[in-house]
């Protein structure tokens, strides 16, 4: 492995921590096998998506700020979300270009930052993990992580070494579920046309679980698939990667 | 053209419940992606030729004012007249008086989404000028009524059945029990139908895709050669174009055209690619008598030097459009103007005013496919942004979205407060929730289509603490 024993930041990111804390244990957890010292800065909340993408750059920059002030120092930031990390890694600079100061704390920040999957792979050399996950899945393609990150083959390659696991990929894997932060409450009725098309090919595969990189889109997708009845669960990648699926999927209780 | 993009919601609500739409729709799914997918994998230098693209219309524009000069003088020597026109207004002007001093009756036009954007046809109707559309889609839909809602594919909103039933409709003098459910058979009859038009025409309109500084050539390109029908045949050949479309020499033509066809059909090449120079010289063999050309500005100059000029490097392929699953949910009536999908989302606003168009830049996932397909690397998302954040300076953003980002960004600078809060309300509601909700207060938006999944219990930060005592800082 590259270095010894990194300190990581882990970026929780706002829904992980409100909606889903397993997740942020199984990214603890992997970071961990892949001999990173892992740390949850305190000083953290959202990365400011929501303002960005609102126009609202006032907003987006003060949150960007505190951001860049609560991860200073840590080895790598990572985050077990594309869009969270493209945001740190692809927008910060760009938000602070009349502030040469804040902008070179935000390009060296961005220079740092990593999805939590394609970190394990490309920066940290793992190859493969030791977990069972028993059945069939299908793998979407969250928009952020592949079109900004080019994160693509990286979750493929570790599900593959996922024990008792096979990948049923779903037609246009690629193609946004609809979710788009707040366009879909803005534009219901478009969203729901894009995530009606997802939900069809997820089903399609027949896969037991669908998996994903990021809990926004999971969610949105999860909803549409439990709303329809669909016998399809969801999960977020890393927790099949960790190996901790105990906990019911997405949106489903114990209760089923 | 009149817009309702202030009524893009409900257009889309509208468009998303046609059924008939859905199935043309699955059409623009099917048959463009893969298409620009196998011809950009079979040119090795396809990304490398991206790069040269935009990197000839960055040239271009940096040095509009020069370019156009030179185009200007090119045209003139070669026997041609640019007419210069600040607005819409202008340009319908301009061409009235042109077709009025040639005493027309009938004009031919080749397809024009410049045409469009000043609504010429309705322009020369209402002055007793006939125009008669030559593209196939353009006619079609000119026998509905309709405007284009694609720019490359105009009547790609409508299934093969419907034509069918217009031509019959319209088409009475033919025998009513040919076949004709053949695209075909559909596309003969048009031919047929439009051969004596292009004769009788007194006047000829085309667009442009490039007009060419160094020679005062205007070059189309087309895959039914009605274009050059269209401006060979009539004693007078008028060119509507927008300023942008200047490139340099007819190298940087070839360059750009290798990266259209490929984006837009996925052929290598367009079937007919059209350069036009002046009017007929004294050896041609044929040509019109005179040649014009209406350099509409409309909006766009001012577009130059500020956050928006990348837009002007389009080169209205469609490929950003084809990709867009939000186009392949509404298709193109329901963004309410000229200009569609991602790159209408740009360029609308600019043009009509960002009141009207507001929405068009905000009804975006920025999932990004447009911007990875667009040969002229146009940054359409960030751009999009940058719409929202003139929106949101300008207080256009609706009131309830507005309080609703506030309270958030409030606490999101507050990690403690935030944390206070999240840590109250998430067990509340994986209490509440069983896994999920059907139904949440203030989310209507979101169960009215799909259940609100339930938090897990406890934030991740509250079972962190218990977790790591000391560990983390
Ligand atoms: S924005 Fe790009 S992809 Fe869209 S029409 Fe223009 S050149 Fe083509």
């Amino acid at each position: 492995m590259s270095e010894e024993s990194p300190r990581v930041g882990l970026f929780v990111t706002c829904l992980v921590d409100l909606f889903r804390p397993t997740v942020g244990f199984a990214a603890v957890k992997l970071l961990e096998d892949a001999d990173c010292t892992v740390e949850v800065p305190r000083a953290q909340t959202c990365c400011g998506q929501p303002a960005y993408n609102s126009g609202d750059r006032a907003d987006a920059r003060s949150i960007a700020a505190h951001t860049i002030a609560a991860f200073a120092g840590y080895d790598y930031v990572v985050a077990p979300s594309g869009s969270c990390a493209a945001m740190l890694s692809e927008h910060y600079p760009a938000l602070f270009d009349d502030d040469p100061g804040l902008a070179a704390k935000a390009a060296e920040l961005a220079g740092r930052t990593y999805e939590l999957v394609s970190f394990l792979t490309d920066v940290r050399g793992v190859t493969g993990v030791e977990a069972r996950f028993p059945g069939s899945v299908t793998y979407h393609d969250s928009c952020s992580g592949l079109r900004e990150l080019g994160i693509k083959d990286q979750p493929r390659a570790l599900l593959a070494t996922v024990e008792g696991l096979t990948l049923a990929e779903h037609a246009d894997a690629e193609i946004c579920c609809g979710f788009g932060g707040t366009f879909c409450v803005k534009y219901p009725d478009i969203s729901n046309r894009m995530v009606s098309a997802k939900a069809d090919a997820v089903e399609g595969t027949g896969a037991d679980t669908l998996l994903a990189g990021d809990l926004g889109c999971l969610l949105n997708m999860a909803g549409k698939l439990k709303r329809r009845g669909a016998k399809t669960s969801a999960r977020h990648v890393a927790e099949v990667l960790a190996g901790m699926t105990e906990q019911p999927a997405i949106g489903e209780s114990a209760e089923g | 053209m009149e817009s309702s993009a202030r009524a893009f919601k409900e257009n889309a609500r509208a468009a998303v419940a046609d059924p008939q739409l859905k199935r043309a729709l699955s059409h623009v799914k099917e048959g463009f992606i893969g298409k620009r997918a196998k011809a950009a994998a079979k040119l090795p230098e396809f990304e490398v030729l991206r790069d040269a693209a935009r990197d000839i219309k960055n040239h271009t524009l940096d040095h509009l004012d020069l370019y156009l000069e030179h185009y200007e003088r090119k045209v003139t020597e070669a026997g041609g007249q640019v007419h210069w026109c600040p607005t819409a207004e202008d340009a319908r002007r301009a061409v009235l008086e042109i077709c009025r001093a040639a005493g027309a009756r009938t004009v031919t036009k080749g397809k024009s989404m410049i045409a469009e954007e000043i609504a010429l046809n309705d322009h020369l109707e209402a002055n007793g000028i006939t125009p008669v559309e030559t593209d196939l889609g353009e006619y079609i839909i000119q026998l509905r009524g309709e405007t284009p809602s694609h720019i490359i594919a105009p009547a790609v909103h409508l299934t093969k059945d419907l034509i069918e039933a217009d031509f019959r409709a319209h088409h009475t003098a033919l025998p009513p029990e040919r076949p004709l459910s053949e695209p075909r058979q559909l596309v003969n009859e048009a031919r047929e139908v439009l051969r004596d038009k292009y004769l009788a025409a007194d006047v000829g309109i085309t667009g442009a895709n490039f007009l060419v500084a160094e020679t005062g050539t205007s070059v189309i390109v087309t895959n039914e050669g009605n274009g050059d029908l269209t401006q060979v045949l009539p004693r007078v050949h008028i060119v509507v174009a927008s300023l942008e479309k200047i490139v340099p020499t007819l190298e940087d033509v070839s360059t750009i055209l290798r990266v259209l066809a490929r984006s837009a059909t996925g052929q290598e090449c367009s079937t007919y690619t059209t350069f036009s120079t002046g009017p007929k010289r004294a050896e041609d063999p044929d040509g019109p008598d005179q040649y014009h050309v209406i350099l509409l500005d409309n909006g766009r100059s001012s577009m130059l030097g500020g956050e928006f000029q990348d837009m002007l490097r389009c080169i209205r392929c469609g490929a950003c459009m084809n990709h867009c699953p939000v186009y392949h949910a509404i298709g193109g009536h329901a963004y309410g103007w000229v200009y569609p999908g991602p790159m209408g989302a740009v360029l609308t606003p600019s043009l009509i005013g960002i009141e009207e168009a507001g929405h068009l830049p905000s009804a975006s996932t920025f999932c990004g496919r447009c911007e990875s397909v667009c040969p002229m690397r146009i940054p359409l998302p960030k751009m999009m942004r940058h719409w929202r954040e003139r929106e949101f300076e300008r207080h256009l953003s609706p009131t309830g979205a507005r309080a609703g980002l506030a309270l958030w960004a409030f606490f999101a600078k507050r990690p403690a407060l935030y944390h206070f809060v999240t840590g109250m309300a998430a067990p509340v509601l994986a209490a509440l929730g069983r896994g999920r909700f059907r139904r949440l207060p203030l989310a209507g938006g979101w169960t009215a289509h799909r259940d609100m999944p339930a938090p897990e219990g406890r934030t991740f930060r509250q079972l962190w603490a218990g977790h790591r005592q000391g560990g983390s800082r």
